[in-house]
């Protein structure tokens, strides 16, 4: 560990606090404001997408039909990106001529990119055209992080909404907020963040891979391709599906510290931001600082503890002649970013559900890999994928609030409204398929022969390989222990269930949710009622939240990456 | 009601598509070329006689002692295989990377008898891309003795070279001080003439 190290991950955080509030406050101007910013270029764009769309702007929707309206254009996306990969070999802009991709894994990738996940049991390089990219992803990229963005913001004024006794019931349109997430969010910060990340040596051309011949007479094949509008949004949209193999490792997706650090900037930027947004939905903006605090405790607690444990070098290399491990665990890692920055990376992917890496996990150090493992596991809500993290840790909010609601005797409330059987069944259903997903896939991979075939390294980290796929999957993260063989049929089938029931199946809960909060009465707070703006609740709900993650999950930790801490120490291999 | 939403679903469905999928990468694309056209072809470099000898940004395989060397790669069967990046994924109690690591460690030791200090564990650890173009200048002075007696020149030319390829950090915080393998070859080539090479 570097004081220069210190420096760049106290910059960072900084840097996130600081762009909280101008993004925060731009996005509720997008969603929630009188007059949308820009009325002479994006508002003709977005009033021009309407038309296009039949969509009439005024129209609001009912939980029950946005709920509808996200699943139906998300599974129009899903087959619209399965029949491209399949059918690639016919269509334009596939210089290399890849032929079609094969059925289980043309299934896995579309499940991965309409779930926000972006696992990636494919190598792009030798798997996907650039249209297959452009329009089959990158395009998914797009409308999973304005889905996710969409859904938060209709709990949000589930919450937020004051109707009184007029009865409505609607909670946004899902059409509009898709448009707008799209035409003022993603897209105009994207086209300017493409044109940075080629000024710094990202690619981005369409021509066929390029052959040189090398100083010593050797030949040398370069991947080429539509790289940095893939990346400005892969980053952004916190979806992570890099558009090579190596991911953000590579250095033609992210060639220097800087891209780096703007990179990671990038992944919390929009679920920082958010908080801010759900303040000012709010009209209390403690409530947003509150979750804002109690997130980014968490996640500098995950930076502190991956940083000290890398710091430590290999244990796999520890004793061996002349070597000299002072820079720490450089295996998988990329020189020009060296130890601080590979460390807040991974963390920052595994708390935003992004998934991009710019070092490879599974050599990380037993801890290190553990708390990546954990922040996935914790339900992606320290500050979490674009929206998924807001209303991942909106149903937390709940279940603290009630628990503080248990604990004094009175019925819960949360910003004046009762919280009643109905929302907590529905926030503990949405807290339970989870680790159902997680624990009950992993134990069955570890005992199918089909399951363990695909574990690339022995001992206690083959176990740590299984827990870290599902974790990603149904958190919808999308890095991965890349050892694993993902690209089997078990595997492809399995992971693709696993990423569909973690987006959707605690998506319509969220959505049920915000229906039955929006038309409640607002009461007005009394001597009894329990602050939810203040310190005392941001670290009640992080407690919680660390409570329900660590009862969950320590029995199976504790048999991959504790064990195998353990085994380290004693200087045991596999 | 249903049937609505169905409309519009599959209008937005078309609308997205053509707007982020296709619209947004060519227009993106055709701005880069035209701002950037280098970097946006991917950093090609030649060396002195014009040749095409790679890109900046993507690592080489260095047999020949007279060449700077880069990290071991994991990319591709046998390793810097510029269409299938990645680490080696092995894990931080792998018998398999101890044995690697061993391996390389000797080849190294024996390939450079004249290098003094202790090896900086990079060289003998695969990157995360298994294209990383870079090694610390730690790293490469380490590999100066061999390079400079491959070549027939004293020991602190071929340093100062290397140190004259140093990049530092950039805003004096982010990343980690190294030399990009690549360059430092071509600036010898440039100041020494080519090496006798290896044999492949």
């Amino acid at each position: 560990m570097t004081a220069v190290g210190w420096a760049q991950i106290s910059i960072y955080f900084l840097l996130v606090l600081a762009v909280t509030k101008p993004l925060g406050a731009y996005m509720f101007r997008v969603f929630e404001g009188n007059r949308q910013p820009l009325p002479a270029v994006l508002g003709r764009l977005e009033r021009f997408l309407y038309r296009l769309c039949g969509v009439d702007p005024a129209r609001e929707q009912p939980w029950t039909l946005y709920a509808f309206s996200v699943l139906a254009f998300s599974l129009f996306g899903f087959l619209v990106t399965y029949a491209i990969e399949r059918a690639q070999h016919w269509l334009p802009l596939n210089p290399q001529k890849l032929g079609p991709v094969e059925p289980a894994l043309a299934f896995n990738t579309a499940a991965s990119f309409t779930t926000n996940t972006n696992w990636q049991a494919y190598s792009p390089e030798t798997t996907m055209s650039y249209l297959a990219q452009m329009a089959g992803l990158a395009w998914h990229n797009f409308t999973s992080a304005a889905v996710g963005l969409a859904v938060a913001l209709a709990l949000a004024r589930g919450f937020t909404r004051k109707v009184g006794s007029t009865g409505v019931n609607t909670i946004g349109s899902f059409w509009v907020d898709l448009v707008r997430a799209t035409v003022y969010v993603l897209l105009p910060i994207c086209v300017v963040y493409a044109l940075f990340l080629v000024s710094q040596g990202v690619l981005q051309n369409l021509a066929p891979y390029r052959e040189v011949v090398t100083l010593e007479g050797a030949k040398q094949v370069l991947a080429m391709g539509p790289v940095a509008s893939q990346e400005a949004i892969k980053m952004l949209g916190i979806n992570g599906g890099g558009f090579f193999n190596a991911n953000s490792a590579h250095p033609f997706e992210n060639p220097t510290p800087l891209t780096n650090f703007v990179q990671m900037l990038s992944m919390f930027a929009i679920p920082a931001g958010l908080t801010y947004t759900y303040g000012r939905m709010a009209r209390d903006q403690r409530q947003g600082w509150a979750l804002f605090s109690g997130m980014a405790a968490l996640s500098i607690a995950g930076v502190l503890c991956v940083y000290a444990a890398e710091a430590r070098g290999n244990p796999a290399l520890r004793g061996l002649s002349r070597l000299e491990q002072t820079a720490g665990n450089l295996e998988g890692k990329e020189t020009r970013f060296g130890l601080a920055a590979s460390a807040l990376f991974a963390t920052v992917t595994t708390d935003a559900s992004c998934g991009a890496v710019n070092s490879m996990h599974d050599s990380f150090t037993p801890l290190g890999g553990l708390v990546a493992l954990v922040n996935m596991q914790l339900g992606e809500v320290i500050f979490g994928g674009v929206g998924a993290g807001l209303y991942g840790i909106l149903m937390f909010v709940l279940l603290t609030v009630f628990i503080a609601g248990l604990m004094v005797g009175r019925t819960p409330e949360y910003l004046g409204k009762k919280i009643e059987a109905r929302e907590m069944k529905l926030a503990m259903l949405y807290v339970l398929i989870f680790p159902l997903l997680i624990l009950g896939f992993s134990a069955w991979a570890a005992v199918a022969p089909y399951g363990t075939s695909s574990i690339a390294n022995a001992g206690p980290h083959s176990l740590s390989e299984i827990l870290y796929a599902f974790s990603s999957g149904a958190g919808n993260n999308g890095s991965a222990f890349a050892g694993l063989n993902a690209n089997t049929r078990f595997w492809n089938l399995a992971l693709g269930f696993d990423m569909l029931a973690g987006r959707f199946l605690m998506m319509v809960p969220v959505l049920a949710i915000a229906g039955s909060m929006v038309s409640k009465k607002v009461v007005p707070a009394g001597p009894g009622t329990f602050p939810t703006n203040g310190a005392l609740f941001a670290a009640l709900l992080v407690a919680v939240i660390v409570i329900v993650g660590a009862l969950t999950f320590f029995p199976a930790l504790s048999l991959g990456p504790l064990v195998e801490h353990f085994a380290a120490r004693a200087g045991r291999l596999f | 009601m249903i049937s609505r939403e169905l409309r519009i679903s599959i209008r937005a469905t078309v609308v997205t598509l053509v707007l982020t999928g296709l619209a947004y990468p060519l227009a993106t694309t055709g701005l880069a070329l035209l701002l950037f056209p280098a970097r946006a072809r991917g950093s090609l470099i030649a060396d002195q006689y014009g040749r095409t000898v790679g890109s900046e940004l993507i690592a080489q395989s260095f047999a020949s002692a007279g060449y700077l060397q880069p990290r071991p790669s994991a990319a591709g069967e046998k390793g810097y295989d510029a269409t299938s990046s990645g680490g080696s994924n092995l894990g931080p109690t792998s018998k398999a990377l101890r044995d690697r690591a061993a391996t390389e460690l000797q080849r190294l030791v024996a390939e450079n008898p004249d290098a003094t200090g202790p090896l900086p564990a990079e060289l003998v650890t695969a990157s995360g891309s298994g294209l990383d173009p870079h090694v610390s200048p730690e790293a490469a002075l380490w590999q100066a003795p061999r390079m400079a007696r491959a070549r027939g020149v004293s020991e602190e030319r071929v340093r100062a070279v290397i140190e004259a390829n140093v990049e530092g950090r950039e805003l004096l915080v982010l990343g980690e001080p190294r030399v990009n393998v690549l360059l430092v070859n071509l600036a010898l080539d440039w100041q020494f003439g080519r090496p006798p090479l290896a044999h492949r």
